[in-house]
């Protein structure tokens, strides 16, 4: 690595930044990721290991277009796979990004400032993964713009009744807001790097970028209040886009999808993994690029607490569905929750209980909490049981229904895995590029923290040594 | 309007004649260029001068059908040999079409009257015809054999004609021929032959009925007095035959009518399921069966039975015994009612049923009906009459007339006299027409082996199969729906066959090539046929018989005479029933497979991914044992066994079928096929290396192997079992008696205003669908209806095994009661068209909307393939097209497509329409005419395939029309009704018979989930 690496130890426990961090240090620190001339191996590495999944993921698509979806192993039954577990799962993974940006902005969380550039981009291209899949997963994609309404010939209209299209509202809401706020949020950064970039490239790009930022007073009050508007506008949409695609399932009548606690449950599980999410990347690239002083233990710790609030009422939602499953006396839901208990798929069905449940209980530990190898494995444990989640209520529901007669095996082929894990490579492209040409983290809050918390970190160290 | 008045015709006729003359006798090639130099012909310019440009108007208003279409016929061959690739065109004699004609419209239908083979008996049909090619087939209700209703087979044969893999080129040796050389060589050979008196001359066909087919045989024996004709079929009526004549002396067959019988005990016999007359046995039987009310009396099947039949699946009472225990039984019942049999010994069960069935059988003398299965001995079969005609049933219930078939001699005896004769050197010339003895012979006989000592072995075959590729010539046959021929139903009654389209690749017809061995030069079936009904009629009134017989489908007056014959005493005694089961070991049953038949229909798409009615599985023959047998001999489906029987041995995957009698192994013939073509070649495991002479049907003694091997297996129904939930119901006769209703109190039905939104009001046609549980047997006759009316894609046994299978309407079976004598129940699922269908409102493009009509529409243009609709389907019917499944390439297939309904492209989601072009069809029709539409008029797909007549459909918005009186049986409910989707489609529940004293102490409703 090219950055020498401060020790995680410098870091005072429940500080958000780390001490001795000057303006200027913070800035340079920063901005020297992006500046720097030489990039770390490691980045080449990362990227390309990316590109080789993108290629995964384009070669997975080819094969998509040319065959059809068949190339799958959605049927019927099963007519939803990969493709909508996916999208799910990625598109909850967003919701962290939005939280920690938008509402923790207005409820003033300042240990947000470090995490939420990355946590918002990570949004980004993670609803970028999950946009792609109801896309793909039609069986003639290339009509998919009739989803939505627009002037035609035709005269029609879409069916307004249906959930797949408070999803193309939801989710296309919910990508321009994202970006609009993230790059609202880049603009004084952007005008940063314009300035210290030492290319003519560099200075072009970035001041077009920069929109023309000087760091007046008048933009700044513009810059705040804009800021403050889009937060509020993201705000809702933390809760909406994931209550939205809860409705996919919840409107329709398939037992184990018809339910109302699915849409809160759903916003949980969203943020559930999304901040597993965060914390898998932050706690890697802290690491790799040395950023101790800015991501400290206690932003860990706090993401930590949201993972075990939410995987509660993540819990609290499987309970319930369980419940009701047989309160109800209903014979359909009755059967369908003991053919997750001990059907086809119970042992996907016993893991993600494991993962979201059993595990994430080790969070109640400060040392768990504050540990980086166990949070990060936490983290991971968490990603692939809010996985398995999507798996279980999309597949289980919709392969025992209501008749025997047309009951089914769902098992995805190696299109529907290739597709997957290629998506991790589409997602790891657009991260490498955000780390390599933009602050990860966002300069100007960070010196607004150097600011605030300077003198106050001081006069704990006095007592400290008194 | 198809008999054609002479004088009307008058002026017309001058014309079309002469035209007519030149075209007649020319076929093949030798048409085309009779139509080339027709089209240069005075008489066609002046025809089609005085035609063309007012067309129907210069002929009589009554007769312009005929005149027209033969006006169409040839503007259309004109505008082929102009250039355009027509590859379609209507026979060059004149057909007549059949019990509907409509007015003779380009687009619209013809439909003709004609018949098909099966095992040498005739099905009466009629085949919708669109601009010259036949798309599809239904029956005819005016034949015996059909009453309006096909089986899967002929259904599917329609895309047996159209098959790609159909022999194409007459071949010698290994080098494609002409025809010109085939009659030179074959003349040649037979003047050699005709030298020595026929000598060595054979002749190999199945069984014969058709009165040309015989008086061709007669010329032929007339030429070639010493030559010998064989039969070989291999679903022989042997046994049947054979037992006649040891209960009379002389042959004689039975018309069973099970609608005249209270009582009906088969043993093995699945007259519901198989042979000549089922379609007739179906009809009659369900008719009688439909409860009328609380006063209704009820009817009771037996059925003692060696593997899970058809017929063993709509039994009031079934016992699962072993083929070889079948005479025991029968003895058994035969002794109780008084009979000279002597007594076996019966194991406790046995004796139990077998005292019920006998007092039962008591209390119905002359109104009950023993029936005894082919693969019976004759032994059997003549305890079978001793038994009816000691009941009085003869007469009654089983008519006996005189045999139908050309020959009642053995055809076992008669083909293991020509392996003999082949193989001694004694066969100089075989004449193979339509079989495959080489696949389907016995396998004692080696017939592949004995052909090889046949110099001059000529097969005519619609395929270059098995036995065509060790013959020295192969001649392409023509489809029964390409020649002109004759054929008897299992009464009697005679079909006269015309075809609706000419050959597609100058295939000759067996009474052709019979005709030509005869000695006649250049003979046209239409010809053959003709001549042989000239002498048959006499010539005064020939033309009005003819086109008569053609446009009913039936020749009147020609049911076979009754027949009545003494019965002697020995027929009750005849039969060995001492045998020791336990000496038996494992036994072997051979029986047809019940969607390929005996392999004639291997490459048969349709066939293929027809699931049989109770493995549900496709593309694939298997060896079925009981769960007991399998638990005992560690077997799970898919194990692949060897079955080994002496030095005999046949490798196959076992499936566990509950109802299969332990220590039994089901095997089913007609797969491995290595010459069927790109379908069915190397599919399944062929059984028939099993089959012998001396154990034509089933064997004991035989042991299994596992090879360690798996194989997977393509079925479409994995749960069989009901999981408590209502969805089908049924009752026995007493609870129906009780409570006619009883169905509607299992489970909870929302009323018609437990809604928030107000009820759609449907103001014209509200179109519904009313299926009888109680009918249906399960034939699937309804689900390949459906496949060849809306153009429905083959996706192939991995598409199948994913659960992609295509069908709109499928067959769902499911198991109730004990696992080894499980009940079996039938129900037709597709489309529920529910008023509040919840795959409308999920669909984000309105892809899938409701009509006006109450109809729930696809529409396949707007379709993006999110495939919402399906998952949100509480039936799940709608099906999918994960790949470009339909076959847009092969352009012998594009003329089998019904053209009324769209080939589906890949990512569009389909299903069951109602047959929605039938209604436009009908609506149009109706409002042409200015009248309104009428009840039956409209008719889908299954509804009019069906034998048991289980589908009703109609206007419900019609208080007199059958669905809305159908809906009203108190026995009607709907699928999933609390699920508030109110679906247009019901179903009226089941009631079975059982018999009380067989069931003493056990719970007595039988009612749905059991």
């Amino acid at each position: 690595m090219a950055i020498p690496r401060d020790p995680t130890s410098a870091v005072p426990p429940g500080q958000i930044i780390g001490p001795g961090q000057t303006l200027g240090s913070v800035t340079d620190k920063i901005a020297s990721v992006v500046l720097a001339e030489r990039v770390p191996r490691g980045w080449w590495v990362g990227l390309t290991l990316s590109l080789a999944l993108l290629l995964v993921f384009v070669t997975s698509l080819g094969v998509l277009f040319a065959y059809g979806t068949g190339a799958w192993g959605v049927n019927v039954p099963v007519g939803w796979g990969f493709a909508i577990i996916n999208f799910v799962w990625w598109i909850g993974i967003g919701h962290a990004g939005t939280l920690i940006s938008a509402i923790l902005l207005l409820f003033r969380q300042q240990w947000r400032t470090s995490i939420n550039r990355f946590a918002e981009a990570m949004t980004l291209f993670a609803v970028a993964c999950a946009g792609l899949y109801p896309v793909l997963h039609l069986g003639r994609p290339w009509l998919a713009y009739w989803l939505f309404p627009y002037p035609n010939t035709m005269a029609m209209w879409p069916n307004f009744r249906s959930p797949l299209i408070w999803d193309v509202f939801a989710v296309t809401t919910y990508a321009t807001v994202s970006l609009l706020f993230w790059f609202v949020g880049l603009i004084p950064d952007l005008a940063t790097l314009r300035d210290r970039s030492k290319t003519l490239a560099g200075r072009k790009i970035y001041g077009i970028l920069a929109m023309g930022w000087r760091g007046s007073a008048a933009h700044w009050h513009r810059y705040e209040t804009a800021y403050l508007l889009l937060a509020a506008l993201s705000t809702p949409l933390v809760v909406s886009v994931h209550t939205i695609v809860s409705f996919d399932f919840a409107v329709s009548v398939i037992p184990g999808w018809h339910a109302t606690i699915f849409p809160p449950y759903f916003v949980a599980g969203a943020i559930f993994s999304g901040f597993a999410m965060v914390a898998t990347i932050a706690i890697p690239l802290r690491w790799a690029y040395g950023l101790e002083n800015f991501i400290t233990l206690k932003h860990l710790d706090n993401m930590a607490r949201v993972m075990l609030a939410t995987g509660l009422i993540v819990a609290y939602g499987y309970m319930m569905e369980a419940f009701f499953a047989f309160y109800s006396a209903n014979l359909f839901e009755r059967s369908m929750m003991m053919l997750r208990f001990e059907g086809p798929y119970s042992n996907a069905y016993w893991a993600l209980l494991l993962c979201n449940v059993l595990i994430p209980q080790l969070l109640w530990f400060k040392r768990v909490r504050t540990t980086t190898v166990a949070l990060f494995c936490i983290a991971i444990v968490v990603n692939i049981g809010m996985w398995l989640e999507r798996y279980v209520i999309v597949v289980t529901s919709l392969s025992n229904d209501f008749l025997p007669s047309s009951w089914e095996i769902y098992s995805p082929t190696f299109w529907d895995i290739s597709l997957y894990v290629g998506s991790f490579g589409l997602f790891g492209t657009l991260l490498f590029l955000f780390i390599r040409f933009l602050p990860m983290i966002s300069i100007f809050e960070m010196r607004t923290l150097v600011v605030e918390t300077e003198p106050r970190s001081e006069a704990e160290d006095g007592e400290a040594r008194a | 309007m198809p008999v054609i008045d002479e004088n009307d015709l008058a002026e017309a006729r001058i014309d079309l004649d002469t035209i007519r003359r030149r075209i007649q006798g020319t076929s093949g090639p030798t048409y085309w260029r009779s139509l080339d130099q027709l089209a240069e012909s005075p008489e066609f310019e002046k025809w089609l001068h005085a035609e063309f440009p007012r067309q129907a108007a210069a002929l009589p208003e009554n007769t312009s059908g005929i005149a027209r279409r033969e006006f169409l016929k040839l503007l259309g061959a004109s505008l082929a040999f102009a250039g355009a690739a027509a590859c379609t065109r209507q026979p060059t004699e004149k057909i007549v079409p059949a019990v509907k004609a409509p007015e003779d419209t380009p687009g619209r239908p013809l439909s003709f009257a004609t018949a098909m083979t099966a095992g040498g008996y005739g099905t009466g049909l009629v085949v919708e015809s669109h601009e010259g090619r036949p798309t599809k087939i239904e029956g005819n209700p005016e034949h015996p054999a059909s009453r309006g209703a096909t089986d899967v087979f002929a259904q599917a044969s329609i895309l047996t004609l159209y098959d790609p893999d159909r022999s194409q080129m007459i071949r010698r040796v290994n080098e494609v021929a002409s025809w010109d050389g085939f009659t030179a060589e074959f003349s040649t050979i037979l003047e050699a032959q005709q030298r020595a008196g026929g000598e060595g001359l054979r002749v190999l066909l199945g069984a014969v009925t058709s009165p040309t087919t015989r008086s061709m045989l007669e010329q032929l024996r007339a030429r070639f007095p010493r030559a010998r004709v064989d039969f070989w079929n291999p679903s022989n009526r042997d046994h049947a035959h054979a037992g006649a004549l040891l209960a009379y002396g002389e042959a004689i067959d039975a018309v069973v009518h099970p609608g005249a019988a209270d009582v009906i005990l088969s043993f093995d016999a699945d007259f519901l399921g198989g042979g000549p007359d089922h379609l007739r046995h179906i009809r009659e039987w369900t008719k009688r069966r439909r409860p009328t009310g609380s006063d209704f009396e009820g009817t009771r099947l037996y059925v003692a039975e060696s593997t899970y039949t058809t017929t063993g699946s709509v039994a009031d009472e079934r016992l699962p015994i072993r083929a070889a225990d079948v005479a025991r039984m029968a003895a058994a019942v035969a002794h109780r009612l008084g009979l000279a049999t002597p007594p076996p010994d019966l194991a406790e069960r046995e004796s139990r049923w077998a005292d019920a069935v006998a007092e039962d059988l008591t209390r119905h003398r002359g109104q009950s009906a023993v029936l005894m299965g082919e693969n019976q001995p004759p032994e059997v079969h003549a305890l079978g009459w001793a038994v009816n005609e000691f009941l009085g049933n003869v007469g009654r219930t089983i008519e006996t007339i005189q045999p139908v078939a050309a020959s009642t001699g053995s055809q076992w005896q008669s083909i293991t006299n020509l392996g003999s004769d082949m193989r001694a050197g004694r066969v100089d010339t075989l004449l193979l027409l339509e079989t495959n003895p080489v696949y389907d012979a016995p396998a004692d006989l080696t017939f592949g082996e004995a052909l090889k000592h046949v110099p001059n072995a000529i097969h005519l075959g619609l395929y270059d199969d098995e036995t065509g590729r060790l013959s020295r010539w192969h001649v392409p046959a023509a489809h029964y729906l390409e020649a002109w021929g004759d054929i008897r139903s299992a009464n009697g009654t005679v079909t006269l066959q015309q075809p609706l389209i000419a050959p597609l690749y100058q295939g000759k017809s067996s009474i052709e090539i019979l005709a030509l061995a005869a000695g006649k030069a250049r003979p046209s079936g239409y010809d053959l046929v003709r001549e042989h009904w000239t002498g048959v009629w006499g010539g005064a009134d020939f033309e009005r018989r003819w086109e008569r017989a053609l446009h009913d489908g039936v020749v009147p007056d020609t049911r076979a005479p009754e027949r009545r014959a003494a019965l002697r005493p020995e027929a009750a005694t005849a039969i060995d029933s001492r045998t020791s089961p336990a000496a038996l070991g494992l036994e072997a049953t051979y029986r047809m497979h019940p969607t390929v038949g005996d392999g004639t229909f291997s490459n048969n798409g349709w066939l293929q991914e027809c699931p049989t009615p109770l493995t549900k599985l496709t593309w694939d023959n298997v060896v079925l044992v009981a769960p007991s047998t399998a638990e005992r001999l560690a077997l799970a489906n898919g194990d692949v066994v060897a079955v080994e029987g002496g030095p005999r041995v046949v490798e196959g995957p076992v499936w566990i079928l509950p109802g299969q009698p332990a220590g039994s192994l089901g095997l089913q013939l007609g797969y491995g096929r290595t010459r069927a073509g790109h379908v069915g070649d190397g599919r399944g495991f062929d059984v028939y290396p099993l089959r012998t002479t001396d154990a034509p049907w089933f064997r004991g003694g035989m042991s299994v192997r596992k090879t360690g091997r798996t194989m997977s297996l393509a079925c479409t129904q994995h749960h069989g079992t009901l999981e408590g939930r209502h969805v089908v119901r049924s009752g026995s006769l007493d609870t129906y008696r009780e409570d006619p209703g009883f169905a509607q109190h299992m489970g909870h039905e929302p009323g018609p205003d437990d809604t928030l939104y107000p009820n759609y009001e449907y103001e014209g046609h509200a179109w519904g669908m009313a299926i009888d549980l109680n009918a249906c047997v399960g034939c699937n006759a309804c689900l390949v209806a459906c496949q060849s009316e809306n153009n429905i894609p083959v996706v192939g046994p991995e598409q199948v095994a994913m659960g992609r299978e295509m069908h709109w309407l499928r067959l769902d079976r499911y198991w109730t009661g004990d696992l080894e004598e499980p009940e079996a129940h039938y129900q037709p699922m597709l489309c529920q068209h529910c008023e509040r269908a919840p795959c409308e409102v999920v669909c984000p493009v309105n892809a899938t909307v409701h009509d006006s009509e109450g109809l729930n529409l696809m529409v396949y243009n707007r379709c993006v393939g999110t495939r919402y609709c399906s998952n949100n389907c509480p039936y799940k019917v709608r099906r999918f097209n994960f790949y470009l499944y339909a076959d847009w390439e092969t352009e012998s297939l594009k003329l089998q497509r019904n053209p009324d309904v769209t080939v589906r492209s890949r990512g569009v989601m389909e299903k069951c329409t109602y047959c929605i072009q039938r209604i436009n069809q009908g609506r149009n029709a109706a409002r042409k005419d200015g009248r309104p539409l009428e009840d039956g008029e409209v008719v889908t797909a299954c509804q009019q395939v069906c034998p048991a007549d289980a589908i009703v459909f109609g206007d419900v918005n019609d208080p007199e029309s059958r669905v809305t009186k159908a809906k009203a049986d108190p026995r009607n409910y709907a699928v999933l009704a609390d699920l508030n989707t109110r679906p247009r489609t019901t179903y009226l529940a089941s009631v079975k018979n059982p018999n009380p004293d067989l069931h003493e102490g056990e719970d007595d409703s039988s009612g749905g989930d059991g």
